[in-house]
C-alpha cells in the first residue's frame, strides 16, 4: 500500500484537534506502536490555565515518552509532545522547539496553524500533519503549507468527528491526502 | 514568504544602521513576525521592506515595536503568584531594603502585579521596583499605570486565585473605558530602558523577574541573559522565569535550586 511508504519517510507526525479531539487521541495513544519511529507533537485547543491536567490523562494512555514542552526542548523520535496551554509552538531549524506568546490565532493559543506552518519549513516532505474534530477555521491553512513543502496531509472523516466544522473546512480548502476515521488512523499511523 | 538568507541581511542591516540586534532571536518566531509585518504592510517583495527599514527612520521604529512581542497580564498563572506571595516574599522580609527587578516588562502589568503583593505582604514601603524594557514606548505606558477595562474582570479573578483578600478594584479607578492605578504604587516604581542583548548589570537584586522574554531568545543568547542576572542576583536572591522557561540547559543550574513546582530558583551557590 502506498500509505506504508508514507510513513516511512515521516521523520515528524503532528495532530492538531479542537473541541471533540481529545476523546479521539485517547482511543488513538493506546494503540500507538512502540518504539515510536518519528516524533509525534500535539496541539490541542484547550483552556489556558497552566495545569498538567491534559498532559498526565494522555501519559496514562501510552507506554512512549509523553510530556509537555519546554522552551528549546530537543525533537527526539519515539516521543510525544504536547503542545503547552497559551502558547505557539514553533519548531526551529536545529530541530528545537522554541514557544511564542504573541496575539491568538483564531482564536487560538497554541495555534495549529502557526505549529504546522513551522514544521513545514523545516520538515518539509518528511512531515505528516493530522487534523481532528473542531469548532474552528484552524489547521486548514497549515495543512496547505505542508502539502507545498512536500509533506502528508490527513483529516479525520467529518462524520465521524464529534465537531466536523474543522475536518470539513480543511477538506474544502485544502489538498488533503487522504479522510481517514480514527480506526483507520491507528492503522496509518502504524504503518499497517 | 521570506527566506533565510533575506533575514540575514535584514538582521544584519538593522544591527550595522540602526544598532538593533536581533541577530540571536530564535528565528522560527522572528520570521513569523517578519512576515505577518510584510502582510500587515503590504510589502510586494523582501527588497521593497529591505529598502524601507534602510532608508525610513520612522518606520524602523514601527518595524522594531513589531518584531518584538509585548503581550503581558496581571497576575498571569495566579499560582506562580500565590507561591511569590506565601513562600518568596516571606523571606526578605527581614531584609532592610528589597529590590525587584523586571527585565523586560513591556506594559507593566507585572510590575503592577508585584506592587499589589508587597503592599499586601507590607513590604511595600521598603521596597524598590525596577522595570526595564528595551522599548521606551512601552516604559511610558506602564509608568501613566492606565490600562484598558476589558481584562480587568480576568485579572480580579486571577489575584483572587493568588490568594488576594481584598477587592481587586480598590486598586484602581475606572473611566471612559480605561482604569487607572493607584499613583503610590508607581512610586516604588523605577522605570528605565535596557537592552538584555546588549547592556550590563546595573545593580544587585533580591529578585529578578524575567518571564516570557526568553523564549524570543536563542540558546546562546539566554546563556548570556541568565549570566547577567546571575551577576545581578545576591546570595540567595530569587529568580523567576515564565511558565514553559527553565535553567536546564543554563551552566546556572547546578548553582540555583528549583523552588516549588513554580519557574522561581533561588540562588545557592
Amino acid at each position: 500500500m502506498a500509505k506504508n511508504r508514507v510513513i516511512d519517510s515521516c521523520q515528524m507526525l503532528m495532530i492538531g484537534g479542537s473541541t471533540g479531539s481529545i476523546e479521539v487521541l485517547l482511543q488513538l495513544l493506546p494503540a500507538l506502536k512502540t518504539p515510536l519511529p518519528f516524533a509525534l507533537v500535539l496541539v490541542i485547543h484547550r483552556k489556558n490555565t497552566a495545569d498538567s491536567t491534559l498532559v498526565n490523562l494522555l501519559a496514562l494512555k501510552t507506554d512512549i515518552p509523553l510530556q509537555e514542552v519546554d522552551d528549546k526542548d530537543a525533537i527526539l523520535p519515539g516521543t510525544i509532545y504536547l503542545a503547552p496551554a497559551d502558547y505557539h509552538l514553533l519548531i526551529e531549524q536545529d530541530k528545537t522547539f522554541s514557544l511564542d506568546d504573541s496575539e491568538k490565532i483564531n482564536y487560538s493559543r497554541p495555534s495549529i496553524d502557526v505549529t504546522f506552518e513551522s514544521a513545514a519549513d523545516v520538515y518539509g516532505p518528511s512531515l505528516v500533519g493530522i487534523l481532528l474534530s473542531g469548532a474552528n477555521t484552524d489547521g486548514t491553512a497549515g495543512l496547505n503549507a505542508i502539502k507545498n513543502a512536500g509533506g502528508v496531509t490527513v483529516v479525520q472523516k467529518p462524520e465521524t468527528a464529534q465537531v466536523p466544522f474543522m475536518p470539513q473546512q480543511a477538506i474544502e480548502g485544502a489538498p488533503i491526502d487522504w479522510v481517514l476515521d480514527v480506526k483507520e488512523m491507528e492503522g496509518f499511523i502504524n504503518d499497517e | 514568504m521570506i527566506e533565510e538568507p533575506e533575514i540575514d541581511i535584514l538582521l544584519n542591516d538593522l544591527l550595522e544602521e540602526h544598532g538593533y540586534d536581533f541577530t540571536h532571536y530564535a528565528r522560527a518566531s522572528l520570521k513569523r513576525r517578519i512576515n505577518r509585518l510584510m502582510a500587515l504592510d503590504k510589502f510586494p517583495s523582501f527588497a521593497e521592506l529591505r529598502y524601507r527599514v534602510k532608508s525610513d527612520a520612522t518606520y524602523i521604529k514601527r518595524f522594531v515595536e513589531e518584531l518584538t512581542v509585548n503581550v503581558t497580564e496581571m497576575f498571569r498563572d495566579p499560582l506562580f503568584y500565590k507561591t511569590l506571595r506565601e513562600d518568596v516574599l516571606p523571606t526578605l522580609a527581614a531584609k532592610p531594603f528589597i529590590r525587584i527587578w523586571h527585565a523586560g516588562c513591556s506594559t507593566g502589568e507585572e510590575v503592577f502585579s508585584m506592587a499589589i503583593l508587597l503592599q499586601e505582604t507590607n513590604l511595600f514601603h521598603k521596597s524598590i521596583l525596577y522595570a526595564t524594557d528595551l522599548n521606551p514606548d512601552v516604559l511610558e505606558k506602564a509608568r501613566k499605570g492606565i490600562f484598558s477595562l476589558a481584562p480587568m474582570k480576568q485579572y480580579s479573578e486571577n489575584y483572587m486565585l493568588s490568594g488576594g483578600k481584598n477587592d481587586f478594584s480598590s486598586y484602581y479607578t475606572a473611566q471612559y473605558g480605561h482604569v487607572k492605578f493607584k499613583e503610590e504604587l508607581v512610586k516604588k516604581m523605577v522605570f528605565s530602558t535596557h537592552n538584555l542583548v546588549s547592556d550590563r548589570s546595573f545593580n544587585e537584586f533580591d529578585l529578578i523577574l524575567c518571564r516570557n522574554v526568553l523564549i524570543y531568545f536563542d540558546k546562546a543568547l539566554q546563556e548570556r541573559v541568565l549570566n547577567l542576572f546571575d551577576d545581578s542576583l545576591g546570595s540567595l536572591a530569587y529568580l523567576a522565569l515564565g511558565a514553559k522557561e527553565t535553567l536546564k540547559f543554563s551552566s546556572l543550574q547546578s548553582r540555583f535550586k528549583q523552588i516549588s513546582r513554580e519557574k522561581i530558583w533561588r540562588k545557592i551557590g
